[in-house]
């Protein structure tokens, strides 16, 4: 971007600078630390200049917004057009609470849906299960039946919302549920928008919510790519995950290392299964953390943007341009919350989400500031959208799009981040690709490492924690957090048992050896499991058929 | 030379937050312990069992799912059955204040909670055995 003349300029000029300037200043006033890195160690210098960048080509590296591969952002106008989705994760106790909840939070402004299952339903047990005891209705909440899906979006018009569904070894289920919902409602499928995580590599890898091994998984997976394409074009087929990841302990690095290759191997299953990656590839979208780091993770963003679109245009053939975007959902760094000094979180949060709409996010989750205690409290959570609310419509951010595209520091970060993730790929193919590299438990030693270093270093006091490791306080005052009601699981039960009772169980058992035939014989599961729900059969019953025919995955124990 | 410290990591529940459990583990051992990490989605039974035939001195439970309480409850009540109530049992998650208290009325040896220094978790475990 800069002709040989002005760079050989710059040359003699920093090395004035560096002889004259620096060196007697640095003599005389040390700098604060030995080295500065990145979370990824990648080394960070005083400045930058054009140097470091001179490589860079404007129109291949970066392009304008909206234009391959898509480095400054995924549509022409960004912000400036719409903003960003305000979309915060929540869900608890029984459908009738979290129900509640979703009107309170569309009540505040919020513009999105994104629904958290308890435990049992994300990994396939109904709540009168012995494996479901004291974890019902817990971490999200519990759906048993369509009955409860009813319950949890009543008076929500489906074809109105946008939905996320944090839910992936049970997902056919879950978005069975809700297009068997929509038909109640009055909505065709083919008006529904959202998205269900439906990202099973990452569980094997970080989330812990897997049932069967891989491939069925994958199977499952590429049945939901084909039936959506079909009959629910505005959906989300898959949100491809880092955020998990990273809150395992990865560094930004292997954050978008080991995302990207969850997605290479979901692009290879359903390139096998047959699909078009022209057309399935539109409905891919990612969800990446937004950790401290500020400019790294900046650059974090806008370097997944530019290797998926490269990787779809070269490794795939893709030539529809809107198959090659990398559309993601970022959420603030769970990990980096801080069970001291609470308050302290508004500004991590703060700018955690700020590094995200700079790296061009498509929606957001902010963390709430007494997530290191327990479940959020509706006054937390209000100050955690607000967060984004001041963002958005104060401090003039999204009025241009990507106003740091051109720091020298920002790019150089973006293409070096580039090119350790490139390493990171050929790794894992010579590996024999992802699902090979996480059954070897390659994946998983690499981010633990990562995770370990990094407590030691908190623990020398080499990373500093605010609150934590420096600054500390003393405190004993017993925080409020959200109370959780010790009868949701009784009720929740007995609301199953009722189910149970009223509806036709032949036709239940019907449905459920269909859906067993089908899995066997390798058909696409979804128009069996869409039959099943619209029958009422419950989540842990489903699973159960599957689980007889598919088994279940045990985990490769790293350490 | 004294015996080496024997301890089970274990993982109960539906929980799959395993980071923090996995790096107690790595502490542990690099403060000269032997570590057994169970893995995920453990039934009380099956921990209880594994800290009996495996004769550890220690049991180590991480949970961030808030199934704590009546986790905690069933494995107590199965160490009992097993006559290994006496071996003390350590608490690590995101664990409210209130549960704090009532898990330590229940003999929970310790709880920790985010934050807490690996270095102080291998104090209070040697301790718990002297």
């Amino acid at each position: 971007m800069f002709d040989n003349e002005e760079l050989e300029q710059i040359k003699k000029q920093r090395k004035k600078w560096e002889e004259n300037v620096v060196e007697p200043t640095v003599k005389r006033f040390p700098e604060r630390k030995e080295e500065f890195k990145t979370s990824s160690s990648h080394e960070i210098k005083k400045t930058y200049t054009p140097l470091d960048v001179e490589d860079l080509e404007y129109v291949n590296d970066l392009a304008f917004p909206g234009m391959p591969p898509y480095t400054r952002g995924v549509q022409p106008t960004m912000y400036r057009g719409k903003l960003w989705t305000m979309r915060q994760y929540a869900g608890f106790g029984t459908a009738e609470e979290s129900n509640e909840r979703f009107h309170y939070l569309m009540s505040q402004g919020q513009t999105g849906l994104s629904v958290a299952f308890d435990l049992p339903t994300q990994i396939g047990y109904d709540s009168d299960d012995s494996m479901a005891e004291g974890e019902v209705g817990r971490v999200g909440v519990a759906i048993d039946s369509l009955d409860d899906m009813e319950t949890l979006f009543r008076e929500i018009p489906l074809d109105k919302v946008s939905t996320s569904m944090t839910i992936n070894s049970t997902a056919a289920i879950l978005l069975a549920m809700y297009i068997a919902l929509a038909e109640k409602q009055g909505v065709s499928p083919d008006k529904l928008k959202g998205t269900i995580q439906n990202d099973i590599l990452k569980e094997y890898i970080a989330r812990g919510t897997y049932i069967f091994p891989p491939e069925p998984s994958m199977k499952i997976i590429t049945d939901i790519f084909e039936y959506c394409s079909e009959y629910l074009p505005g959906f989300n087929t898959i949100s491809i995950s880092g955020y998990h990841i990273r809150e395992a302990g990865a560094n930004a690095v292997q954050e978008i290392a080991f995302t990207l290759a969850d997605g290479i191997a979901y692009v290879e299953a359903a390139i096998d299964a047959g699909l078009d990656p022209n057309v399935f590839g539109k409905r891919l979208s990612f969800f990446f953390n937004a950790h401290n780091n500020f400019f790294e993770e900046i650059a974090k963003f806008r370097a997944a943007r530019r290797i998926w679109a490269r990787i779809m245009k070269e490794r795939f053939n893709v030539e529809n341009n809107k198959a090659l975007r990398l559309r993601f959902h970022t959420q603030t760094g769970g990990s980096t919350l801080t069970a001291q000094q609470p308050l302290n979180n508004i500004a991590r949060v703060a700018y955690q989400a700020l590094a995200a709409v700079l790296g061009g996010t498509q929606s957001l989750h902010t963390n709430s500031y007494d997530e290191a205690l327990g479940l959020p409290t509706e006054e937390s959570v209000t100050a955690a959208l607000r967060t984004q609310q001041i963002i958005a419509y104060e401090t003039g951010v999204a009025d241009t799009v990507d106003p740091l595209g051109g720091s020298y520091f920002i790019e150089k970060l973006t293409s070096d981040i580039e090119k350790k993730v490139m390493e990171y790929l050929s790794k894992i193919d010579d590996l024999g690709g992802m699902v090979k590299a996480i059954e070897k438990g390659y994946i998983q030693k690499e981010i633990l490492n990562t995770a370990y270093e990094y407590q030691l270093n908190v623990e020398n006091q080499k990373e500093i924690v605010v609150g934590v490791n420096k600054f500390q306080t003393d405190e004993d005052a017993e925080k409020e957090i959200l109370e959780f009601d010790p009868e949701i699981e009784d009720r929740q039960k007995e609301k199953l048992k009722t189910l149970k009772e009223k509806r036709d169980q032949n036709t239940v058992k019907e449905a459920l050896e269909k859906l067993k035939k089908a899995a066997k014989e390798d058909d696409n599961i979804m128009p069996y499991v869409l039959d099943a729900v619209k029958h009422y059969a419950t989540v842990g019953e489903i699973s159960s058929a599957l689980r007889d025919v598919f088994g279940e995955y045990t985990e490769a124990i790293i350490l | 030379m004294e015996n080496k410290l024997k301890v089970l990591v274990a993982k109960p529940g539906l929980d799959g937050h395993d980071r923090g459990a996995k790096i107690v583990a790595m502490a542990l051992r690099d403060a000269g312990m032997e570590v057994i990490y169970t893995g995920l989605r453990q039934s009380p039974e099956e921990i209880v069992k594994a800290a009996s035939q495996e004769n550890v001195d220690i049991i180590g439970l991480s949970i961030l799912s808030g199934a704590h309480l009546k986790l905690c409850e069933r494995i107590q009540k199965l160490m009992k059955e097993s006559d290994i109530e006496d071996k003390p049992v350590f608490v690590g998650g995101i664990i409210p204040a209130k549960d704090v208290k009532k898990l330590k009325e229940m003999g929970i040896y310790e709880v920790f909670g985010p934050g807490v220094p690996l270095k102080k978790i291998v104090e209070k475990v040697k301790e718990a055995v002297k």
